[in-house]
């Protein structure tokens, strides 16, 4: 006989031993940024993981699918995307789960459920919406997550997607990370209102407000809206309140524009630690060691691969063979 | 096989005809279910019903990049923007993320998907509602336009919209709708998009065209005969891409090039018209026949002043004659 609190425990570990591997992930990644084995631009989730990992855990890729934004990594690792293959789509190599076109901000991965990560802030609204719909009129109960940032909450796309999807009845659920700041600037300087969940209920949907550095409630929170969507019962707005623990991207001192202290209390929510205390030391130093031993050699498999080959065949379109 | 109808009909029948065939097509757009304003989908809400054919909001940026993300989930949608004037609110769809797609996802997924719009001056509409904005578009790796100038071609280049794997804008000329012409049967073979028709064989002059102005060179070309001087005129019916070996082919006979574009005269398909042409057939006279760098104004007397019509089409041909063309003949 299984206790109750033991396939809760179970489930727990299950979720932490995810957002462990997104961190370890992105501490890695960042580390190849700053001494620029990674190029360009990267955009890190270190803060946030309780939010892509209690929303993915429910949906069942490739039937159900996700957009996500440029800040994506999460998403992508918790949907089931290789961690070598993205490892190697940030490092510009053959293996990466674009062959090294996409780069960071806008990795698909189709067999993980993944339609994108959209680098135009509020295209995965619109993406998501357009998936929705094609569910729904191909029958074939899948459910579309559009995640979006708080900044989103004030585009265009923003506003005609849930319009859109609310009028048709679509099977989505948009999941607001608001983690506190578009790119430098404080979300309540820019956002009017108050309150992004609130917003649903201009549109006659639901509306929720979760802490977003908790991963059971965000996970509970979904689970609701998932099911609403899947039993054609409409969109549903979520607000995961959460933070970035790091800048926006590289060429930020995010000690320029928060105040001092914040980042302090928000690092005593830190989703993994609520997470770990909660389980038992022993298996929690064993997921640890696991994960840790992951990532390591999925980076040690991305810098074994080639370059992207520039000589491979390229077309912007598609045509019969 | 083939059987009378207008480019208006034309692009319904197209329409239906793929409806019919593909239960993964849907049609999207403002109005469309009663036939939109330009009554180009009359009837095939009645005929498909309300999980094919879809009345949007007036929100062309959220429902146009609504069905490049059906597109990539197993949906063909075609979408239709009322006027090409509006593409400039789906201009990120398009240029960002439906023509992208392909190739950025390293080919995991294409995008088929139809973008119908009407576009075209001389109706007294302003600047809002008449323009050509070609230039808009012509940027845009992965996208394809097409321009259909003919019934005929309303409805072949509709269909091969569709059928086609990549994003494809269908532009419609509003003075067009109400013409008159043979069209090909349901089951005639659908075209790869990318070929050019000479309309008119001469061996003085070539002259492409597109839209509209397609008929204001076949009518300067029937002037100019009676002058002496025979013009080669061709339709140009897909934009981009180009058909650059039809072109070369008749430049290279003719020696002398005028691109006619009821557009601005900078950054549209008369420039690359030119550069195709320079490129493959060596250094040609050319000229260049559009609307001046100016907003299209709503009075008659200045709309008609602006147009590319037969005479300036004329004028040009005579123009380019005086000098010499590039090749003996």
């Amino acid at each position: 006989m299984v206790s109750t609190a033991s396939i809760q425990t179970r489930e727990l570990e299950r979720l932490y031993a995810q957002m462990l591997r997104i961190r370890l992930f992105e501490d890695e990644a960042h580390r190849l940024f700053m001494r620029n084995e990674i190029e360009g631009s990267i955009h890190l989730y270190q803060g946030q993981e309780a939010v892509a990992v209690g929303v993915c855990s429910l949906l069942e890729p490739p039937r159900d699918v996700v957009a996500a934004t440029y800040r994506g990594h999460g998403v992508c690792l918790a949907l089931g995307s290789e961690p070598a293959r993205l490892f190697g789509e940030l490092l510009g190599r053959e293996n990466g789960l674009c062959g090294g076109r996409s780069g960071s901000m806008n990795v698909v991965d189709l067999e993980h459920g993944l339609l994108g990560c959209f680098a135009i802030v509020g295209g995965s609204l619109a993406a998501a919406t357009g998936a929705a719909l094609a569910s729904k009129l191909r029958h074939d109960r899948g459910v579309a997550v559009a995640f979006f940032g708080d900044g989103a909450a004030n585009q265009a796309y923003f506003h005609e997607s849930i319009n859109l999807a609310a009028v048709l009845g679509l099977p989505i659920v948009y999941v607001c990370e608001n983690n506190q700041y578009g790119e430098f600037t404080p979300t309540a300087a820019v956002t009017a209102g108050g309150s992004i969940a609130a917003r649903a209920a201009a549109y006659g949907l639901p509306g929720v407000v979760v802490d977003g550095n908790d991963v059971l409630a965000v996970r509970a929170a979904a689970a609701e809206a998932v099911e609403r969507a899947r039993s054609a019962g409409g969109p549903t707005l979520l607000e995961a309140q959460t933070y970035r623990h790091k800048g926006h991207s590289r060429h930020d001192d995010p000690r320029r524009y928060r105040p001092a202290g914040e980042l302090e209390a928000w690092l005593e929510r830190d989703p993994l630690a609520a997470a770990v205390a909660r389980l038992e030391p022993e298996a929690a130093e064993r997921m640890a060691a696991a994960a840790a031993r992951e990532i390591a050699d999925a980076l040690d498999e991305a810098r074994a691969a080639p370059p992207a080959d520039p000589t491979r065949p390229a077309s912007a379109t598609k045509e019969p063979s | 096989m083939s059987y009378e109808t207008s480019y208006r009909l034309a692009v319904r029948d197209a329409l239906a005809e793929e409806l019919e065939r593909d239960s993964t097509v849907v049609l999207l757009g403002e109005d469309v279910r009663i036939g939109g304003v330009f009554n180009a989908t009359p009837e095939l809400f009645d005929r498909f019903g309300p999980e094919r054919i879809l009345d949007t909001p007036i929100s062309e940026m959220g429902f146009t990049a609504a069905a490049f993300g059906a597109a990539v989930r197993g949906l063909r949608p075609v979408v239709e923007i009322m006027f090409g004037d509006f593409l400039g609110l789906v201009l990120d769809t398009l240029a960002n993320q439906a023509a992208k797609y392909w190739y950025v996802s390293n080919e995991q997924a294409s995008v088929p998907l139809t973008v119908r719009t009407t576009v075209g001056a001389g109706a007294r509409f302003g600047a809002y509602h008449s323009q050509t904005p070609v230039g808009w578009l012509l940027g845009i790796a992965g996208l394809k336009i097409v321009a259909p100038a003919t019934p005929a071609d309303a409805k072949a280049l509709t269909k091969a919209a569709i059928r086609d794997d990549n994003p494809v804008v269908v532009l419609e000329h509003k003075l067009l709708y109400g013409r008159k012409g043979e069209v090909a049967d349901a089951d005639a073979p659908v075209e790869r998009i990318g070929a050019a028709a000479v309309r008119r064989g001469g061996g003085d002059v070539t002259v492409a065209a597109a839209l509209a102005s397609l008929e204001h060179s076949l009518t300067a070309a029937e002037l100019l005969a009676g002058e002496g001087i025979e013009a080669e005129v061709i339709d140009l019916r897909s934009l981009r891409p180009l058909d650059r070996a039809t072109l070369a082919e008749s430049a290279a006979k003719t020696g002398r090039l005028v691109v006619v574009e009821e557009g601005p005269p900078t950054g549209g398909y008369a420039a690359e018209v030119v550069a195709a042409v320079v490129e493959a057939a060596g250094p040609t006279p050319v000229r260049r026949v559009t609307m001046p760098d100016l907003p299209i104004p709503f009075a008659a007397s200045l709309e008609d002043a602006v147009l590319p019509g037969p005479d300036r089409i004329a004028a040009a041909v005579r123009s380019l004659v005086g000098e010499p063309a590039t090749v003996p003949r």
